[in-house]
């Protein structure tokens, strides 16, 4: 079970978190044209990477804030975590 | 009864507490301290079970987790449990154990045919031999197999015992007292670090309590219980026996398995069977120690036929000779102690070494008490059934490929020692990179993932001194770098008897015209022969040979046979064991009972149970209840004999008529506020927000991004930056965190709130054409009239005292209500519409009656919301703003969403108006159709209409908007059901909405 520093809480086990997918996803903004493609991306297609890998949690059982976590998906390990108003620097 | 293999004195056991047992039926005793393998040695019993494959007779061949043998069925307290290793079985008064795997009795085994076709039985036997024919499957092999797999029988009773989780965290976990346990606790302890030392078994020390060594002037049994008893007393310190740790996960959490009942012969009042704890360690130090390596060599799986330092353990620990004329059979000096031991204890034992002129303290002091030793001898084969009787023994020449004369000598036993494996575990299952050294060929940790050290002979460390040496200081660096204290121990003298090299020597060869069977991995029957077979058909990755022989794969997972079947595949393909490789290690170390696993997460309390304010009056009411998610409903009312047919049937007719009550408290209910409030439903709801006045309530659809209909609900202008949004019951959890989603990472410029208030609030529904009079004399001092407060809308109002929110909304099509008051009020409030509602003809109704009121006036709920309907599909596009971008607009202009033919809402009635419809039906054209006939739609609800009084479903239908009055077929396979149907409007009452308005 992962232990993920919460940038509230600190220190928690992943039973409190829920997954939120890719971080680097940016929404597109409203009311603006956006073509079939480029929508199909935001909603649909997912790098699946392995490796370094920027992603939410929500730290649903704790202070509900959604966070950023940089984790490798094959080894699990946890670089860095952010608030969810903190940039993630590539 | 006497016990003949007991010395007269001796051991750990309480001489003094006689303990009686079953085996199979018979009556032996021992004593208090006792397993159940020591006190059937002790009685003379060396047949325990048969084999898996062969049902060749079993025996004992360890003294503890590494047994592959001794799995017996446990009788204990009414209850019964497979698997179970008498190894590890602690004795308590009126224990039963069985043995497994044999048919009739263990003694006369019909399945011991198998051990004379093994000619038929080889390698991968089972892929090869049910391949065909096909239809021989379920009727012959199926069966076969399941009667023939399996170590015993698991019961299908419910298990009455508790079992509990604990969640621990510490600095330093420690996994085995034996020398480098205690060492390493020890030091990490006097540096104020909080630790846990976890011992496996009922006693502390390890191999301290069996070997002949000297610490600060104790014998090493009397240091370990001083260090013991130190760290008991100390606060930081929490000691453990009966305590596994069988798996090492991510992020340095561990796993143990703590037995608190098992050796009692039952659990006492609030204790629990067994404790599951997870455990989060800053450092991990594995203190697991190192198993005994068996010889190979013929007929080497005979009882009788065991590892030479569980002979020793058996003397020295519980006082019980496994033989009477022994012999020891080694490549290294451990067997030497083991025959030291027998000598002192009065028997005399042959030492068989396959090295020339071994030289050493051990060896000597053996020599000087003439004990007979015959060097460059190996055993060739072990002969006798159900028990060894005699040994082949030969010569082996100084290469170990040629054999002299065979001779044969007689034995009862023959402990066997090929050197030691270090336990390496959980090192591997935290990711560690093991390597092989070459030395004590055998793998030990190498480059840790994790915060984990090895010590002592886990890591390959086979001195004493050395390994204190090491776990003093290991224990004492990293606790120091977590408490900043330096409280250094001083290192206590140790004696003990210097030892010399092993010979690399694991098999025997086959003598001329021979072909014993011999085993690598004693629990599944896998023999030098299968391994050769399997690479001769090409298996060359240990793990493909691992799967297609079984080799390690039994429940010992291979502790005494993983490195000589290694040893065997590296020979044959000629390449050194690390090239080979080992094969993954996976948690449970050893296996941990399923009710440990699942704790007290069981029946009702799998998931918690949330009751409303007004449960206990439901209760009283006769109610019967349904489970809604978490949250227990009322699902009827029922009066009399009534079942839930007439009684929901009853109680919806009372709405359209007259009036109910249903208690609503479970719906979701979310409090928003913020000046960006109304911008925010606005974004999140497909239809418009901004314009809402203060005191009015709006039906809002929301999306997820794919343009999938996520919720509904009503939500309320409360004031002027404060909103009251419901969700359903279901996806109350999921709507919060979707709007926490987007308020913190999408828009967190909006400036609003969001916070979960169901629970603070408990709901009653009133509805029925009589419903307003129930109000006006609920509120006696609110204007409710239609002009007061119309469809849609909200006010507050005084309920005899407590503060009410009031809505004007409807779920059931007819004129409703909806009052809110806080939680702990929910109960009067009740209590007082039931009061007052009397005279109206109010009657409380349940889900089943809800359903039936929502279905026949074509409101939607979960069945048709089912995460795969657009708003078009529900006929909810009038609801879609024109005018305003929202969540998952955009999707809907996606191509397959917009299709001319796509899918929508209908009603759906039988012609004959009688048959009901079963719901998950498909509708088809032509009910003769051949298959697969094309399915136009499904029956997402149905009910009896009691507007109507016929059945009524809805339906999700292909193009359903150009199919009203068309005749259709409901086809239910499972139900075996065909039904003639029409498709009408799926609001089969009031179509123009009058009555919510009225």
């Amino acid at each position: 079970m992962l232990y993920i520093k919460c940038p509230h809480c600190g220190m928690r086990s992943q039973n409190e978190f829920s997954y939120g997918g890719d971080a680097t996803i940016k929404r597109p903004e409203l009311g603006k044209e956006i073509s079939d493609q480029d929508w199909d991306n935001f909603v649909y297609n997912r790098k699946s990477l392995r490796g370094k890998h920027w992603e939410l949690w929500q730290h649903i059982s704790g202070c509900r804030q959604w966070i950023k976590v940089e984790r490798d998906t094959a080894t699990h390990e946890i670089f860095k975590t952010l608030k969810a108003n903190e940039e993630i620097s590539l | 009864m006497t016990q003949s293999f007991r010395l007269e004195s001796g051991g750990l056991i309480n001489r003094d507490k006689k303990i009686s047992f079953k085996f199979n039926g018979k009556n032996y005793f021992g004593y208090e301290g006792d397993t159940l393998a020591s006190a059937l040695i002790a009685n003379g019993v060396h047949l325990i079970g048969r084999s898996f494959k062969y049902h060749r007779p079993r025996g004992f061949f360890g003294a503890g987790v590494d047994e592959p043998y001794a799995i017996v069925q446990l009788y204990r307290n009414g209850e019964t449990e497979p698997n179970i290793k008498a190894t590890e079985q602690e004795l308590f008064e009126g224990l039963e154990a069985k043995s497994v795997n044999c048919w009739p009795s263990v003694n006369f085994d019909v399945g011991a045919i198998n051990n004379f076709l093994k000619i038929f039985l080889p390698a991968g036997f089972y892929y090869k031999t049910f391949m065909w024919p096909k239809s021989f499957w379920y009727k012959i092999y199926e069966p076969f197999i399941r009667k023939a797999a399996g170590l015993g029988t698991a019961s299908i009773k419910h298990d009455k015992e508790r079992y509990e989780h604990k969640y621990e965290y510490c600095d330093l976990l420690i996994t085995g007292s034996g020398p480098s346990g205690l060492a390493s606790a020890y030091s990490a302890a006097k540096n104020g670090a909080k630790v846990i030392l976890a011992e496996d078994k009922s006693r502390f020390g390890g191999t301290l309590l069996t070997s002949d060594v000297n610490i600060g002037n104790q014998s090493g049994k009397e240091w370990a219980d001083s260090i013991v008893s130190e760290l008991k007393e100390m606060s930081n310190v929490t000691v453990k026996n009966r305590s596994q740790v069988f798996g090492y996960y991510d992020h340095n959490m561990l796993v143990m398995s703590e037995r608190i009942s098992d050796h009692l012969p039952e659990t006492k009042k609030y204790h629990p069977k067994q404790r599951l704890w997870y455990i989060r360690a800053k450092e991990v130090l594995i203190s697991s120690g190192s198993i005994e390596r068996p010889i190979v060599f013929g007929n080497n799986d005979t009882p009788g036929v065991m590892l030479s330092s569980a002979a020793k353990e058996y003397m020295k620990v519980y006082g019980v000779l496994v033989g009477k004329k022994p012999l020891v059979f080694t490549n290294n000096d451990s067997g030497y102690e083991t025959a030291i031991e027998f000598k002192k204890n009065g028997v005399d034992p042959i030492i068989l070494d396959t090295r020339k002129e071994p030289h050493s303290e051990i060896i000597e002091e053996a020599k000087n008490m003439n004990i007979d030793i015959k060097n460059s001898y190996v055993v060739v084969a072990a002969q006798g059934y159900k028990k060894v009787k005699s040994a082949d023994i030969a010569k082996i020449s100084d290469d170990k490929e040629e054999l002299g004369s065979v001779e044969n000598i007689k034995c009862d036993c023959i402990c066997v020692s090929g050197f030691w494996t270090p336990t390496i575990h959980l090192a591997s299952q935290s990711g560690n990179k093991t390597k092989f050294n070459e030395e004590i060929d055998a793998f030990v940790p190498g480059t840790s993932k994790q915060n984990e050290k090895t010590l002592g002979a886990a890591n390959g460390i086979y001195t004493l001194e050395e390994t204190l040496k090491d776990s003093f200081e290991k224990g004492n660096q990293l606790s120091k770098e977590i408490t900043n204290i330096d409280n250094k121990v001083s290192f206590p003298n140790v004696v003990e008897k210097k030892s010399t090299v092993h010979d690399k020597f694991w098999c025997v060869p086959l003598p001329k015209g021979k072909n014993y069977k011999r085993f690598l991995d004693f629990q599944n029957d896998v023999a030098v022969s299968d391994i050769e077979i399997a690479l001769k058909e090409g298996y060359r990755s240990i793990e493909h040979v691992k799967r297609y022989t079984t080799l390690g794969m039994a429940t010992d997972q291979g502790k005494t046979s993983n490195l000589n079947g290694l040893q065997l595949v590296s020979k044959i393909e000629n390449k050194v064991v690390p090239a080979v490789g080992h094969t993954t290690f996976r948690p449970p170390y050893s296996p941990v009972s399923i009710g440990a696993i699942v704790g007290r997460e069981v029946g009702k309390h799998s998931k918690p149970t949330r009751k409303s304010p007004m449960h206990s009056w439901h209760e009283k009411n006769n109610a019967v209840f349904v489970d809604a998610g978490v949250w227990l409903r009322p699902r009827y009312y029922k009066r009399g004999d009534e079942n839930l047919f007439e009684a929901s049937k009853r109680e919806a007719k009372n709405v359209r008529t007259n009036v109910g009550v249903c208690d609503v408290t479970t719906l979701g209910k979310i409090d928003i506020k913020g000046p960006d409030a109304a911008e925010l439903l606005n974004r999140v709801y497909t239809n418009a927000w901004l314009k809402l006045p203060v005191g009015k309530a709006r039906y809002g659809v929301m999306l997820r991004e794919d343009g999938i209909v996520m919720d509904d609900g009503t939500t309320t202008r409360i004031s002027e930056d404060h909103y009251h949004m419901t969700t359903t019951t279901a996806q109350a959890a999921n709507v919060l965190s979707h709007l926490e989603y987007y308020l913190q990472l999408v828009w967190p410029d909006l400036n609003v709130n969001v916070v979960s208030t169901t629970e603070q609030w408990a709901g009653a529904a009133i509805a029925g054409p009589k419903s307003r009079e129930v109000l006006k004399k609920l509120f006696p001092n609110s204007d409710v009239t239609n002009e007061g407060l119309p469809f849609m809308g909200y006010m507050e109002g005084d309920l005899f005292g407590v503060k009410a929110k009031i809505f004007r909304i409807s779920f059931s099509g007819e004129l409703a209500y909806e009052v809110n008051v806080e939680s702990d009020y929910g109960y009067f409030m009740w209590e007082k519409i039931i009061e007052v509602g009397e005279e109206f003809g109010i009657q409380p109704y349940g889900t089943e009656a809800l359903s039936t009121l929502r279905i026949e006036m074509g409101h939607v709920a979960g069945s048709e919301l089912d995460g795969r309907t657009i708003p078009y599909d529900n006929s909810l596009e009038g609801l879609i703003s024109k005018k305003k971008d929202f969540i998952g607009k955009r999707s809907l202009s996606r191509k397959a969403f917009a299709a001319e033919d796509r899918q929508k809402i209908v009603g759906v009635v039988p012609l004959d108006k009688k048959t009901s419809i079963p719901e998950g039906s498909h509708l088809v054209k032509d009910s003769n159709a051949p298959l697969p006939n094309p399915k136009l739609g499904y029956i997402s609800a149905s009910c009896w209409s009691v507007e109507h009084d016929n059945p009524f479903s809805l339906a999700i239908l292909k193009d359903g908007k150009n199919m009203i009055g068309e005749k259709l077929f409901v086809m239910s396979p499972l139900k075996n059901k065909i039904i003639p149907v029409e498709i009408v409007s799926s609001h089969y009452v009031d179509p123009k909405g009058e009555r919510v308005r009225s």
